[in-house]
């Protein structure tokens, strides 16, 4: 029995040169063009609130959010992100302070272990900023790609649900 | 010197006065009914915000300058010999820093390691593994305990050994054939369990790194920071363990799977000292099923036998389980808990060509539970009782007597529990169930825990254990809070590094109580000195000056808040340390739980969703309610996933495991999440000044147990495999069951 196949010299490849749209901040970035979004966002801009949980797209711990949609970045890559506007954890706080969901979040105990919170944090911001009022049924199935091993889901309904009210009442 | 206190402990409804010899340095023990103004309260985790703003660094997210990376090539066989293996193109790459090969290895499960490449990016590592080719001459194995056991000999890495609650040898007491003879009611079930991974989401794995003096510093996700750097590392690296740092400031989920260096750790180690490099290796997913650990499966089987009343007179068993390639630990709580006058039991842990078991967060008690509950409930059918009042007949536990009336009432065990098993009219048919939890741990060790303040009121407190999540940062605040008269967000807790005074490795549920009582007593002698700096500054006797509402007072209306107490205190700053010391006697060495769960089973599809879970629990006096509650919730979850879901999955002739993803190793989802009711029972436990016992482990031990009480509720038959698949419970319908 063999295994193994044939070679490739990714160390002579040559890096890519591109300006990624993150958290509103427009960055001129170098990095391999193989690179996943993930691996870019971590390695190459040292933005590690993004989590590396499965690199195969069933975890949902490396969840960003993509022109406002949830995706999971290890099953993107850098270079598809051209005129995206990319948003990570690290972005959601507002010169104001945190965001109610990180406020929530914290205060009510939803992060235990906290590996998972990241990619909760903008799935849950996604479903905020297209409904203001999402029902459970509603969370269920946007949450569901996101796995959380500690503690997480029960708590995590709760402070989507008092973020989703503080937020409806400070836009009043 | 010790002197003698005497105070109330126990449960409310069932307290008792415990007089116990105290050290001098140790607190006075907080009896039932303190009042307190932190401890016992909802706290949000000091961290919570670093984690919810992406700040919180877990050994995955550690990147250094130069930093390379390493893998493995793992093998894809059960059981083989590694016959010849070409580098060659993986040495020539540019990039790759270190090859290691293990030719005439011999494999004994599949994810070994035959291989391993050191390179300057990840990219450079993919290709190089890609590129290692390695012919293996496959030998015969056995990947099950049924395999196994057909040829023990010739295809299982060593011979099986049997052990009794995986401590070894067989477990008897009373007289149990006699017992078997003269029993009224008797029955006899066989129970399986299937092992189960810990798919912790953030991998094993650690990030080392060696400065110019030769020092290393080794970040690890691991639960045992002050313990990881063991022999093979501290070999590797031929250091002195007081020159290796080993950090672990958070960490994403361990559950049992990580505690000391593990191979890939060395390997880390070893290639950093190889390349000067900083070197990084977490393990992939794949990897992590098939070789981050394990629970044991088990085949048991059971006979229980009691009088027509209920009373249980004897348990009789025979168990196997395969803990891997190794020897022991598939062993099976299932004599535990009840009152069971005769016990006879064998238990084997057979060797199977499978990477190795780990303790998996309440070890043997799950799968032993899942089992005994089961023979319980087949007790009570067959002796027309009600199952819960056969389970409270026989429980010796005073706190969990209360918690089965608690538990109860919740569920609304007279109204839902169905007195006709499956009499549910329609397809969809519901019942609820109950079992019972126990696990033992008051904590240990002589950890210390230190405490500076400055001038400026600034708390410290420090030690070496990490906080998996479980809160123990939070836990040490609240601790030493209580007796400075300070709220617990205000102090600074540094904690999961080598540099701060050791602290225990998080296995059995031992950290909160281990270190609950030094970080209390740090806080105690902390007052002390500052009481002591106000003596002086009043020219008063230090004992004179008390805390009250966080205001020191001392004789003729003098008053002090805790900053101004601070304002005294030189610029050397004021250090201190809390010491824990030994137990005392307690009020009783079992934890007592107990969880009841209404289920809902489409008997056309086979489908069961878990619509509730009451949960019971008793930890000693809690610290902080809100991570306990998290805890149970957390119990509860991977309980309800062990019940239904997760089954590592072997393929007999190939020997690997087929589904190594989360896309086809199925943990508890959102959807799937059902109302979980937690109860938390205060006991003063009596073991240490706080009272405390843990709680990690007790909260998952019930929940199998008590959903597939609440299936045979609904359906009348018992499925008696877990996990509870819609194609094993059509099987029990259908009387196909093995």
């Amino acid at each position: 029995m063999t295994q193994g196949s044939a070679p490739a010299a990714a160390e002579t490849r040559r890096k890519v040169h591109m300006q990624l749209l993150v958290n509103g901040e427009a960055q001129e970035v170098a990095f391999l063009p193989h690179k996943t979004l993930l691996e870019v966002l971590r390695e190459d801009m040292q933005l590690t609130g993004t989590k590396h949980g499965c690199e195969l797209g069933e975890c949902g711990t490396c969840t960003v959010l993509m022109d406002g949609e949830p995706m999971l970045s290890c099953l993107v890559l850098g270079i598809e992100c051209d005129g995206v506007e990319i948003e990570t954890v690290e972005g959601m706080a507002t010169g104001a302070g945190p965001h109610p969901l990180q406020t929530w979040f914290a205060d009510l105990g939803a992060a235990q272990c906290g590996y998972c919170t990241p990619g909760f944090l903008m799935t849950a911001k996604s479903i905020l900023e297209r409904d203001p009022n999402p029902s459970r049924e509603d969370l269920v199935e946007e949450l569901s790609g996101n796995l959380c091993r500690c503690t997480g889901y029960l708590k995590i309904y709760e402070a989507i649900e008092a973020a989703a009210k503080d937020m409806r009442e400070g836009s009043q | 010197m010790a002197r003698k206190v005497t105070y109330l402990a126990g449960i409310e409804g069932a307290e008792r006065e415990l007089t116990v010899e105290v050290h001098d340095l140790d607190a006075d023990p907080w009896p039932l009914g303190a009042k307190l103004k932190y401890v016992g309260t909802e706290v949000p985790r000091l961290d919570g915000v670093a984690k919810v703003t992406g700040v919180a660094q877990f050994t995955q997210d550690v990147n250094l300058d130069k930093m390379a990376y390493a893998g493995e090539v793992i093998a894809p066989h059960a059981h083989a010999v590694v016959k010849s293996i070409d580098a060659s193109a993986a040495r020539a790459m540019p990039g790759v820093l270190a090859v290691r090969t293990s030719e005439g290895k011999r494999v004994t499960y599949a994810g070994s390691s035959v291989a391993a490449v050191c390179a300057t990016s990840r990219e450079v590592l993919a290709d190089a593994l890609a590129a290692i080719r390695v012919e293996y001459d496959v030998q015969p194995h056995a990947v099950t305990v049924e395999e196994a056991l057909k040829d023990e000999v010739r295809v299982s890495p060593r011979r099986s050994n049997d052990t009794a609650g995986g401590r070894g040898g067989a477990m008897r007491r009373g007289n149990p054939d006699a017992a078997l003879e003269s029993a009224e009611v008797k029955v006899e079930a066989e129970y399986r369990t299937a092992i189960q991974t810990h798919s912790a989401l953030e991998p094993h794995g650690s990030v080392v790194s060696i400065d110019k003096e030769g020092n290393a510093t080794v970040w690890a996700s691991t639960q045992a920071t002050s313990g990881f750097a063991g022999g093979r590392l501290l070999r590797a690296l031929e250091l002195p363990r007081g020159r290796v740092r080993v950090i672990t400031e958070h960490m994403g989920g361990g559950f049992g799977a990580k505690f000391g260096a593990q191979s890939w750790d060395v390997l880390c180690a070893e290639f950093a000292k190889e390349t000067g490099r900083p070197v990084k290796y977490l393990l992939t997913r794949r990897s992590e099923h098939l070789v981050g650990g394990n629970r044991p499966d088990s085949i048991q089987k059971l006979t229980l036998g009691g009088t027509k009343d209920g009373t249980f007179t004897v348990l009789a068993g025979e168990t196997w389980g395969t803990s891997g390639n190794g020897r022991g630990g598939a062993g099976c709580a299932n004599f535990m808990g009840y009152t069971l006058p005769s016990v006879r039991m064998l238990q084997h842990t057979v060797s199977t060509f499978t990477a190795r078991g780990a303790a998996f967060r309440a070890p043997r008690h799950p799968q032993g539970f899942f089992a005994l509950e089961g023979a319980i409930d087949a007790f009570a059918a067959k002796a027309g009782l009600d199952p819960l009042a056969v389970r409270m007949k026989n429980d010796p536990h005073p706190v969990r007597q209360i918690q089965w009336k608690i538990g109860a009432e919740r569920i609304g065990w007279k109204r839902n529990h169905r007195k006709v098993a499956g009499s549910d009219k329609g397809p969809v048919k519901r019942g609820v169930g109950c079992a019972a939890g126990r696990w033992s741990q008051a904590g240990r060790g002589n950890w210390s825990v230190d405490l500076t303040i400055d001038s400026s009121g600034h708390v410290i407190v420090m030690n070496g254990a990490q906080d998996l999540g479980t809160g123990t940062r939070t836990l040490l605040a609240i601790c030493v809070a209580e007796e400075l008269g300070i709220p617990p967000a205000t102090i600074d807790v540094r904690v999961g590094d080598t540099r701060y005074p050791p602290g225990p490795g998080s296995g059995g549920s031992t950290t909160a109580p281990s270190l609950g009582p030094a970080a209390r007593e740090a806080g105690l002698r902390a007052r002390e000195a500052l009481a002591a700096l106000l003596g002086v500054e009043w020219k008063t006797d230090s004992e004179k000056v008390t805390l009250e509402d966080g205001v020191f007072k001392g004789p003729g209306g003098k008053k002090a808040t805790f900053q101004e107490a601070c304002g005294l205190i030189p610029d050397e700053g004021l250090r201190v340390r809390g010491t824990r010391r030994r137990n005392y006697d307690g009020y009783n060495r079992e934890t007592a739980g107990c969880q009841f769960a209404e289920v809902a089973v489409d008997t056309e599809t086979g489908v069961i969703t878990v619509e509730r879970v009451v949960a019971v629990h008793d930890a000693g006096r809690l610290v902080n309610t809100m991570a306990s509650r998290s805890q149970v919730n957390g119990g509860v979850i991977q309980g309800i996933s062990f019940a239904l879901y997760e089954e590592r999955q072997l393929d007999e002739n190939l020997g690997d495991m087929v589904n190594p993803t989360f896309d086809t190793y199925k943990i508890m989802g959102m959807a799937d999440c059902p109302q979980i009711d937690v109860v938390l029972t205060t006991v003063v436990s009596g073991f240490n000044s706080i009272g405390m016992m843990g709680l990690g482990e007790p909260a998952t031990v019930p929940t199998a147990g008590a959903i597939a009480s609440a299936v045979y509720n609904a359906i009348g038959v018992q499925v008696r495999q877990l996990p509870m698949t819609p194609a094993r419970v059509l099987a029990a319908l259908e009387g196909r069951q093995q």
